[in-house]
């Protein structure tokens, strides 16, 4: 045997034994909560190097944290995107519906119309505020908390319902989980389960539009825990080797289920510090901030359009409920995690802000929720005059075979026939 | 659907095209020729494919004539590969990804498995991921465990993929053109020992190569051989020889050394598969011999197996046999006494012929 270092030879003999560390979060449930740990820079104070620049030159800003309101309401610094008060509006309307639906939607699973239901409560500003800093036909392959993106590009809600009710209406025929959404004609692309997969898709989908000559972009959206994958890495990779007009996106939520963001490495660097080794730009982002997020989309944005390359963007929020309608986050977080969130909520900085600059009161915003609740009860409505979950009202039989392949294959043409005649005998009456 | 007889697999008018002897390897190299000439959606990418033409030179001279943005390398990464063909795929492009060796396509087989098969169902037809994963398969090179190994099984065990695979260069460029045009997306499995030569299975002879070999005759132009039709290899009437890939080829020396009258259907595709040409064949014959290179537990011949007993019973007058790889995996000293050749091909004729 080879000797090791200052090594008599004998395996572990006389010295110190190691130790496997196993990351641990900071609180647990019953414990007091103190997020004084957190760096949280001043709002304005970030430099805001031009979209073109080397990606080096972001290298300050995949530590820092990128932020426009400050606790005084007010936009502060070169990141303000100075959007006039009719757009900020939309965005606040837009949020605001997302998260009416999210709790409608959520009632809908208690009560047995669905399955499943997820909610994105807190993370508004990452899917509404990006989707309205880029085109409304530039492609995006997001994970399963973007609602806020179908919402802001004017996707019917009543499809939306559809889709979570699996029903007769579901454009995808009741064959997806519900909340996995997919819509072409909105540039949305369809969600899978399987955690980052969408995002050397979203790669290869931009690298696509670039050999073509097109002007479109593309965008992928993931948790940070999801980054842990191996398609996330080989998404970094490829965006970097080929120059792909693109938009990586980390939410990180701070919470995967019940893992801790240490579980994903982010106890020793900051997701968006992974672009670092990549050569790729990156910005981390108040993902609680819209000003931010939708500042940082846009001159990401800009960047790809610019034939300047990827940028990778952390956005640093916030999952407010729990990670599903399966999930109880009091069994593994401190319950006072969530008010004490040092960033505050999106929906109400945005308010606080309009409000601040004379543009918005609370009786609008009273009025706005109010509004909100009731297109969304008014298509829940709708949608369900086409069935619930299990409530016999879903796509016929044959559709379950169909879309496998382009065509029927005679072994599919066979079961086909099989599931007819089984369901004779299972439902006479249907 | 006629599926029996190899010429009506040329269009009509091309039986008279000038055709050339080629191997196997100018063969799927004048394929994605003509389809990258043909069809400004097709793209190749892998790794090596480019500037060098890949490590069996599939795609000499491609990236010379198209330029770097249809065919190019990759990094050496199957996941990255496959999950931005699916992109590709879903944009309107028609990638034909180069994985180096099938014992490659792991990495990549989530993307394969999880992404590129279902986006059709998932997406109820919005989104769809035409892709051609091309990929030499099968040992007999002495290329030891990760370069050897035949996972065709895999793939035909998942829902929404095609497996195309091969065994001589005329099938071999009609079969690449129609999986690039097909809208699903395929695994097209190139048998690499065959590359350059119809081989036997006696390791210590010289093998002839294509040139001699009237299935090396490659009609010149565009042609292709839908997916889905078996090719009888010859007609008999004692026994059914399914295959596929190399052991086409090797079963074929066997029977003729043996003098056996078997019927030989080289499956060419797995996933569609040609039941009616097995059908026919088997109620003909009423014996089966199911032979493939890949290992034996839950291999492709056990779907076989299970649906000639399923459908032919009563026309079978001997149970149906298997011969495989072991279970093992590929080794590389023993390659010869894995790979399942004359010896244990005969002893399975022998077996149900007396039966
Ligand atoms: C490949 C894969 N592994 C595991 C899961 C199960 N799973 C679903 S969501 C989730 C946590 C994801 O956390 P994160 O990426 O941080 O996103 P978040 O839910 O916080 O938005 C896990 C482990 C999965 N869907 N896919």
């Amino acid at each position: 045997m080879a000797d090791r270092p200052n090594g008599t030879g004998n395996a572990g003999h006389n010295r110190p034994s190691l130790r496997l560390h196993v990351p641990e979060p900071k609180f647990r449930p019953g414990d007091e909560v103190d997020f004084s740990h957190l760096a949280i820079s001043e709002a304005g104070a970030q430099p805001r190097p031009d979209e073109t620049c080397d990606p080096a030159e972001t290298k300050p800003l995949v530590t820092d944290l990128v932020r426009v309101l400050g606790d005084d309401n007010k936009a502060h610094g070169p990141w303000d995107p100075r959007l006039d008060a009719d757009t900020m509006r939309t965005m606040l309307e837009k949020m605001a519906l997302t998260r009416a639906f999210d709790e409608r939607m959520y009632r809908g699973q208690r009560q047995g119309k669905t399955s499943f239901y997820m909610k994105c409560t807190g993370e508004e500003a990452t899917s509404v505020a990006a989707a309205m800093a880029m085109a409304s036909d530039d492609m995006v392959f997001p994970s399963y908390r973007q609602q806020g993106i179908l919402i802001t590009r004017g996707y019917p809600l009543v499809e939306m319902i559809n889709q979570i009710y699996s029903n007769r209406g579901d454009k995808l025929k009741g064959r997806q989980l519900p909340i996995m959404y997919s819509s072409r004609a909105h540039s949305f692309f369809t969600i899978s389960g399987n955690l980052a997969t969408q995002t050397p898709q979203a790669v290869g989908w931009a690298m696509a539009s670039a050999m073509r000559g097109d002007s479109r972009i593309a965008a992928t959206w993931l948790g940070e825990g999801s980054t842990a994958e191996g398609d996330f890495h080989a998404a970094c990779l490829f965006a970097t080797v080929y120059n792909a007009p693109v938009i990586l996106n980390v939410v990180n939520n701070q919470w995967a289920i019940s893992s801790f963001s240490g579980f994903a490495g982010g106890e020793r660097a900051t997701f968006a510090s992974r672009a670092v080794g990549y050569g790729m730009a990156g910005l981390r982002v108040d993902g609680n901030d819209p000003l931010a997020v939708y500042a940082a989309t846009a001159w990401a944005a800009e960047r790809a359009r610019a034939n300047a390359g990827p940028t990778l963007i952390e956005h640093f929020t916030y999952r407010a409920e729990g990670h599903s309608t399966s999930d109880d986050p009091s069994a593994y977080r401190s319950a006072q995690e969530r008010n004490e969130w040092p960033l505050g909520d999106p929906i109400m900085r945005l308010k606080d802000h309009l409000i601040a600059i004379g543009e918005w009161d609370e009786e609008r915003q009273s009025a706005l929720d109010l509004e909100c609740a009731e297109k969304v009860k008014a298509a829940t409505k709708d949608a369900e005059k086409n069935g619930i979950l299990g409530h016999g009202l879903h796509h016929p039989f044959h559709t379950m075979f169909e879309d496998v392949f382009e065509e029927l294959p005679w072994h599919l043409e066979e079961q086909a026939d099989q599931a007819i005649r089984e369901r004779k005998i299972k439902w006479p009456h249907a | 659907m006629a599926s029996r007889v190899i010429e009506d697999d040329i269009p009509f008018g091309l039986e008279d095209a000038p055709a050339r002897n080629l191997n196997m390897i100018e063969a799927i190299n004048d394929a994605l020729d003509i389809m990258l000439s043909h069809d400004p959606s097709v793209i190749i990418m892998g790794e090596d494919v480019g500037y060098f033409g890949g490590v069996f030179r599939c795609t000499a001279g491609l990236q010379e004539k198209y330029g770097k943005t249809r065919v190019f390398d990759t990094p050496i990464n199957e996941c990255g590969i496959i999950g931005a063909a699916v992109g590709m795929g879903a944009y309107g492009l028609r990638p034909v990804p180069e994985i180096q060796f099938a014992d490659y396509i792991y990495p990549g087989l989530d993307q394969l498995i999880s992404e590129a098969a279902r986006l059709r169902y998932r997406s109820a037809g919005e989104f769809i991921a035409p892709m051609t994963v091309r990929s030499p398969f099968g040992g007999g090179i002495f290329g030891g465990q990760t370069h050897s190994q035949s996972p065709e099984a895999l793939f035909t065990h998942v829902a929404g993929l095609k497996t195309v695979i091969p065994s001589t260069p005329h099938d071999a460029k009609g079969l690449l053109i129609a999986s690039i045009e097909d809208d699903d997306p395929v695994i097209f499995f190139e048998p690499k020992r065959i590359y350059n030569g119809p081989f036997n299975g006696y390791y210590d002879k010289p093998v002839e190569p294509w040139k001699k070999h009237p299935d090396s005759k490659v009609p010149e132009g565009y042609y292709s051989i839908p997916l889905g039709k078996a090719r009888t290899v010859r007609e008999g009437d004692a026994i059914t020889i399914l295959a596929y890939g190399t052991m086409v080829h090797v079963v074929d020396a066997v029977a003729r050394e043996k003098g056996v009258d078997a019927e030989i259907l080289d499956l060419r595709t797995l996933v569609p598969l040609d039941i009616e040409a097995i059908e026919a064949s088997v109620e003909k014959t009423g014996r089966c011999l199911i032979v493939h290179e890949a290992t034996r537990t839950s291999g492709f011949g056990a779907e076989l197996s299970a649906l000639v007993t399923e459908r032919c019973f009563y026309h079978l007058e001997a149970p149906v046999e298997r011969v495989t790889g072991f279970d093992t995996p590929y080794p590389h000293s023993l390659e010869w006494a894995y790979f399942p050749g004359p010896v244990r091909i005969g002893e399975a004729i022998d077996k149900i012929l007396e039966a």
